[in-house]
């Protein structure tokens, strides 16, 4: 079996390459993408964590964070839609009107 | 599960994960995303998450990928510049302040004591009966609200994506940035 | 251990080259039955060194269609068009090929065979959790068809491909809630005991087959089925007439046979989903673990191989006879509209299936269910 600690060892590399993720790429679906890794590496602790402590609540959490996962990227396309629809660009460093 | 199985699907997990931030093409940018979710479900099972691992694989990869697929098709960017910007300075920072986080986060986690050991749990843990019974009754109220959430992304995504007349997909080159602001105005198609 | 590893791969070997050889058999129906439909004679002059001739049989095309058309198939040029993705090109079918198989694994194929002290599980993998398993992998299959399409660099073949995302993911819905319906009627998600609570019979002659308790979810699986396969009614993935040949234009010799066989076995896997819920999967009338028991009194005592054997037979019987019925479909409806698809599935199938869902709780409960 494997230790409980291996696995939140996983997430917290996952975490790690989501944030490298955002930071390092201009694209907003790819940027998206990174903060859905997020997401879905602290799941891994939740469940991992749920596991552990013999409690459903870790799970049921994961199961709120698809949820809100799933509102998440309707919301966020339709958004990259319309910015698309706009601007002709999914580039974050092109969306500069209220930059000062 | 088996600490063999678990390495490989750590490792194809990681593997995955960089190929989501680091290619180029939007689209294997979802697919290693899309990889990386159904490694995620397969190790939910592992620790016991039956179900909830189903439903990643249901609702992540079977709805919520093919939705960022149908996005890029729609607007049709397909190529990209990957990772660019700042000067290689600037890139040796950002890869020692990630491995950084990374190791900091590493530590904290691999060392704590008590997850060392390995806990058995009740045959019908993580299975739907346990789960719904879980959500229907302590988790009631969240549950309710999240299908109010839900109805409010559908609206606000309909809302957002509806395209106005006077506002067509362009075919001339963009224009210059100062004629954004005068859109003509805008009347909703019945 | 050893022993059930080996019974394990023997169920898993017997399933694929089930599903393949029958999948051959509906592809020699839809050819030679769309001929009978259509008032012609259909594929007849392949034979091998003119044998069925010298004996006097007419030639029903058996021999073009299993092994005329493979053996050219597969011979042909396997053309990858300029600027394709050639990785996700030559990946695409066989990703959409190979969720269809892996759901035949939960296809409940028999109840008990027992083989000296071994009792096996006709089921190849006996999940708890079947009905969610089929649900991932159905929703899985939607890459293989999308990126095949895209992968092709062909305007065509992408408009196939979305229009194939967008009414697979549709679809899916009124697919999950009629599958729900019949969760929640028989309380479990596990295939196998849904088999075995269809079994016995109402007012001595009447078997208890899910059909009649679920009517409204069998319609909506059976039309969501069609149109997850992309079969006639639903086929503007493909739709030649607009599309050339949709996702998979760009496509020629083995590849584009792999995707004409997830055509076939995804009509299969509707079938064995529709038979399994709604049309008692294995279960004979009359027939129960140790022989046939009839109303009158009368029973026929049978040993549990010949009964095994008995269901085995049956339940793919069933399939054979709802796939065929799948086939007929085809060829009798004109193709939708692309507006009417989309209507038809959200407008139509989604409230319904809710309803019937919500119907079927209150049944379910006030019945005194869990």
């Amino acid at each position: 079996m494997t230790p409980i600690s291996y696995y939140m060892a996983l997430s917290a590399i996952l975490f790690a390459i989501g944030v490298v993720g955002v930071l390092v790429r201009r694209n907003v679906i790819v940027m998206f993408l990174a903060i859905e890794l997020m997401l879905n590496a602290v799941n891994l602790a939740f469940v991992a964590l749920g596991r552990r402590i013999g409690s459903m609540d870790g799970q049921v959490i994961v199961f709120f964070v698809m949820t809100v996962a799933a509102a998440e990227a309707a919301v966020g396309l339709a958004i990259i839609i319309a910015m698309f629809r706009n601007r002709e660009t999914v580039d974050a460093d092109e969306l500069n009107l209220l930059r000062w | 599960m088996p600490q063999p199985l678990f390495a490989f699907l750590a490792a194809l997990a990681i593997i995955a994960a960089f190929g989501t931030i680091l290619q180029r093409n939007l689209i294997h940018c979802v697919l290693g995303f899309a990889l990386v979710l159904i490694d995620l479900g397969v190790l939910y099972m592992g620790l016991g998450a039956v179900t909830v691992g189903f439903l990643q694989i249901i609702v992540y990869v079977g709805a919520i990928m093919v939705l960022f697929l149908f996005v890029i098709w729609l607007l049709n960017v397909q190529a990209d510049a990957g990772v660019r910007g700042g000067g290689l300075g600037l890139k040796l920072l950002g890869a020692i302040g990630a491995a950084a986080l990374a190791a900091e986060l590493f530590t904290i986690f691999f060392n704590a004591p008590k997850l060392r050991e390995v806990r058995t749990i009740a045959p019908d843990f993580g299975s739907v009966a346990t789960l719904a019974r879980v959500l229907f009754s302590q988790y009631l109220v969240a549950f309710e609200t999240t299908s109010l959430l839900l109805l409010a992304a559908i609206v606000g995504a309909i809302a957002l994506a509806r395209r106005l007349v006077g506002q067509t997909a362009r075919i001339a080159p963009p224009a210059p940035r100062s004629a954004a602001a005068e859109t003509p105005p805008r009347r909703e198609v019945a | 251990m050893a022993i059930e590893l080996v019974i394990g791969a023997i169920k898993a070997v017997v399933i694929v080259l089930l599903v393949l050889g029958l999948t051959t058999l509906m592809l020699w129906f839809e050819r030679k039955g769309s001929a009978l439909i259509q008032d012609r004679i259909g594929a007849n002059r392949a034979a091998v060194f003119g044998l069925g001739k010298r004996l006097g049989l007419p030639n029903f095309g058996v021999i073009n269609t299993v092994l005329a058309d493979p053996i050219k198939m597969f011979t042909k040029e396997d053309f990858v068009p300029d600027g394709a993705d050639r990785f996700l090109h030559g990946l695409a079918p066989f990703l959409a090929l190979f969720p269809v198989i892996i759901t035949f694994a939960v296809a409940p194929m028999g109840d008990i065979l027992r083989i000296g002290k071994y009792d096996i599980d006709l089921q190849p993998a006996n999940l708890d959790v079947a009905a969610l398993y089929v649900l991932a992998t159905i929703g899985i299959g939607v890459y293989g068809i999308a990126l095949g399409g895209w992968a092709s660099n062909n305007r065509w073949a992408l408009l196939g491909a979305i229009r194939a995302s967008a009414q697979m993911i549709s679809y899916e819905i009124a697919m999950g809630l009629a599958i729900i319906a019949v969760v929640v009627t028989y309380g479990t998600l596990d295939l196998q005991q849904m088999c075995r609570a269809q079994g016995g019979v109402w007012f001595g002659f009447v078997p208890r087959w899910g059909i009649l308790l679920q009517p409204v979810s069998f319609l909506l699986l059976l039309i969501s089925g069609m149109a997850e396969s992309k079969r006639v009614p639903f086929d503007l993935p493909e739709g030649e007439s607009e599309l050339v040949a949709g996702y998979f234009t760009e496509y020629s010799g083995g590849k584009q046979a792999v995707f004409m066989m997830t055509d076939f076995a995804e009509v299969l896997l509707v079938a064995v989903l529709i038979t399994t819920f709604f049309f008692g999967g294995w279960q004979v009338p009359w027939l129960y673990r140790d022989g046939f028991h009839f109303p009158g009194g009368a029973s026929w005592m049978l040993p549990n191989v010949v009964v095994a054997l008995l269901q085995f037979v049956a339940f793919w019987v069933k399939v054979i006879i709802l796939s065929c019925l799948q086939i007929l479909i085809r060829w009798t409806l004109p193709r939708l509209r692309y507006d009417q698809l989309m209507r038809l599935g959200w407008k139509g199938l989604v409230p319904i299936g809710l309803l019937n869902l919500v119907v079927t709780a209150f049944i379910v409960v006030a019945a005194g269910g869990k």
